[in-house]
């Protein structure tokens, strides 16, 4: 009961109508008024303008500009590569978030923290670092180099590269959703299904999972945003080959490239609709994870 | 040894740690190791070379000197946002709440345009800036601005939680006191929210040094003015300069290691600090 009261740290704290009636904690009328035009000015100039922009220039030259730049051929087939990547990376992190989740959360060995932080270690990593590590080993000078061409096996400036940084740079995400939660969860209840005799698969999936299961869709939808929009890595590894290795953010440079601009704003604004899509998700599930919360902790 | 016991009492560490193992070095480790084996194989004189050369050390200037300013600057616009999120109630409150993750959701790239037709001389603000001679779009400045954008939600994030959750009573006993709402506010709340205000910083200048995709639109990309580091190593590679790609890649590792190092400290101090607090 502790763990969870020490996850909803929402429970207990006042809301902001509260603390605007309370003489205490109430600031002034002209002090509200300057943080908030200060605040949500610099929120609307920097975040809701590029926003809005993307749209706006987007549709510039009309709707039929709009789809014609987007069922083109190669805008086409940077989607489906998009689609194709994230189709491989987002499940082979989420075998690997459970397995490491589970791994850290329900035992107890030595070096754990040092793997938490091994696991963390590609978001502090630079993108463009991130693909030069995939071409000091697949590239033609690097270590495999030599036997990948003798086998006629490419990697680097071909699917398999833009695959694999992608891999690298969403690596993170659904592991560090879960490792927390189920570190609070403790292990009682899996401990409570064992011992009753269920099996392992057993106890995932009737014990665990449901415990799981908004923070598992949480860490999917995000590591999906960032392995769909995936930029600085996989420029690095792509090698820009029209139509064959160009996923829909390397798409958008070469038309914007091109000053084909009204063509890259229909392009970016697929992925800028993807952004809001997984925002929505991401807010829809926080507002429940907290309602949970807040019906397990008595106020 | 008890301990040990009743960890076992669950199937699979085998098999989940051997697989987290098997995949971390195998994505991570193996492909990471190559940077520095490669960068201690091609030995001193050429190593400095690389990173010591004049342009890239323009590019250093600019890199961490944008990054600094504009974790900065997200650093006040980020406090005074997120105590307007957690203090007042306003309407709309809602979506810009869901708004502030924007940068980390929005694909760096469609950023990147995004802000450079916003800030070029015939977009929608930098039509009004050049002519007051604030040029944006393809300069310095135009580096600080993406790195603002992609900056913002590291501040907000980490302070609105501790913010949420500082506990009304001593703002209460602050009044009683006698303490003006600005005394309170400067002796009571800034101190608690400093390790957050730091964490923040720390975590959105660690960002803005890596930043490729929404900078390079906007930079310009002129050498020794708006070149930025991760820039750098693409424009090695392009020359098939693997080695001084790799040298300055290591130089940027070991200051990501070394913020990573610095972040770490400061969460532990966060933890500690609310934890005594309470």
């Amino acid at each position: 009961m502790t763990a969870a009261a020490a996850t909803t740290p929402l429970a207990h704290s006042a809301s902001a109508r509260r603390l605007e009636a309370s003489l205490a904690t109430r600031d002034p009328g002209w002090v509200k008024a300057v943080v908030l035009t200060v605040g949500l000015g610099f929120f609307a100039v920097f975040l809701l303008m590029p926003l809005i922009a993307v749209f706006l220039e987007a549709f510039r030259k009309g709707w039929q500009t709009y789809l014609a730049a987007l069922v083109e051929p190669d805008a086409l087939s940077a989607i489906r590569l998009t689609l194709l990547t994230a189709a491989i990376a987002v499940p082979l992190n989420l075998v690997f978030g459970v397995a490491a989740a589970w791994a850290v959360a329900k035992f107890d060995f030595r070096g754990k923290q040092l793997l938490i932080s091994l696991i963390d270690l590609p978001f502090s990593v630079s993108p463009v670092v991130a693909g030069l590590i995939y071409v000091l080993v697949f590239g033609a000078q690097g270590w495999l180099g030599p036997w990948l061409s003798d086998h006629d096996i490419r990697i680097v400036f071909a699917v398999p590269g833009i695959v694999l940084a992608t891999v690298f740079v969403t690596f993170p995400f659904i592991a560090r959703e879960l490792i927390p939660l189920m570190q609070a969860q403790g292990r009682d209840e899996e401990e409570a299904a064992v011992t009753l005799g269920a099996s392992g698969w057993q106890t995932f999936r009737r014990v665990t999972l449901p415990n799981i299961k908004w923070a598992l869709l949480y860490g999917v939808i995000l590591c999906n945003a960032r392995a769909m929009g995936e930029f600085g890595a996989v420029s690095v590894v792509s090698g820009h080959i029209r139509g064959e290795t160009n996923t829909m953010p390397l798409h958008v440079e070469i038309l914007y490239n091109e000053y084909q601009f009204a063509a890259a704003f229909a392009v970016a604004s697929l992925l800028a609709l993807l952004a809001l899509v997984t925002l929505a998700v991401k807010t829809f599930i926080e507002r429940r994870a907290k309602r949970a919360g807040a019906e397990e902790t008595p106020t | 040894m008890g301990r040990l016991r009743t960890s076992r009492v669950l199937p699979g560490f085998g098999l989940s740690l051997g697989y987290t193992l098997a995949y971390l070095s195998l994505i991570v480790l193996i492909p990471f190791s190559a940077v520095f084996i490669r960068a201690s194989g091609m030995g001193w004189d050429a190593f400095w070379h690389a990173v010591s050369d004049e342009r890239v050390v323009a590019s250093y200037k600019l890199s961490f000197g944008a990054s600094l300013l504009a974790a900065a600057i997200n650093t006040v616009f980020g406090l005074v946002l997120a105590w307007g999120l957690v203090r007042y109630s306003f309407p709309g409150k809602k979506l810009v709440d869901a708004l502030i993750d924007l940068p980390f959701a929005l694909p760096t790239a469609v950023a990147g345009i995004s802000l450079t037709a916003l800030y070029a001389k015939n977009g929608w603000i930098g039509q009004y800036l050049e002519p007051a001679g604030l040029k944006i779009a393809f300069g310095p400045a135009g580096v600080l601005v993406a790195l603002i954008f992609i900056g913002l939600p590291f501040i907000v994030r980490t302070v609105q939680p501790i913010l949420e959750d500082f506990d009304t009573e001593f703002e209460e006993a602050a009044a009683t006191l006698g303490a003006s709402r600005w005394q309170t506010f400067q002796r009571v709340v800034l101190p608690t929210l400093l390790p957050a205000l730091l964490t923040g910083f720390a975590l959105a200048f660690a960002r803005a040094v890596g930043e490729y995709g929404s900078v390079i639109f906007i930079a310009g990309n002129i050498p020794m003015v708006s070149e930025i580091t991760p820039l750098m190593i693409i424009t090695k590679l392009e020359q098939y300069d693997y080695k001084g790609a790799t040298a300055i890649a290591s130089v940027m590792l070991v200051v990501s290691f070394s913020l990573l190092l610095v972040i770490n400290g400061l969460q532990a101090w966060t933890s500690r600090r609310l934890g005594s607090a309470t």
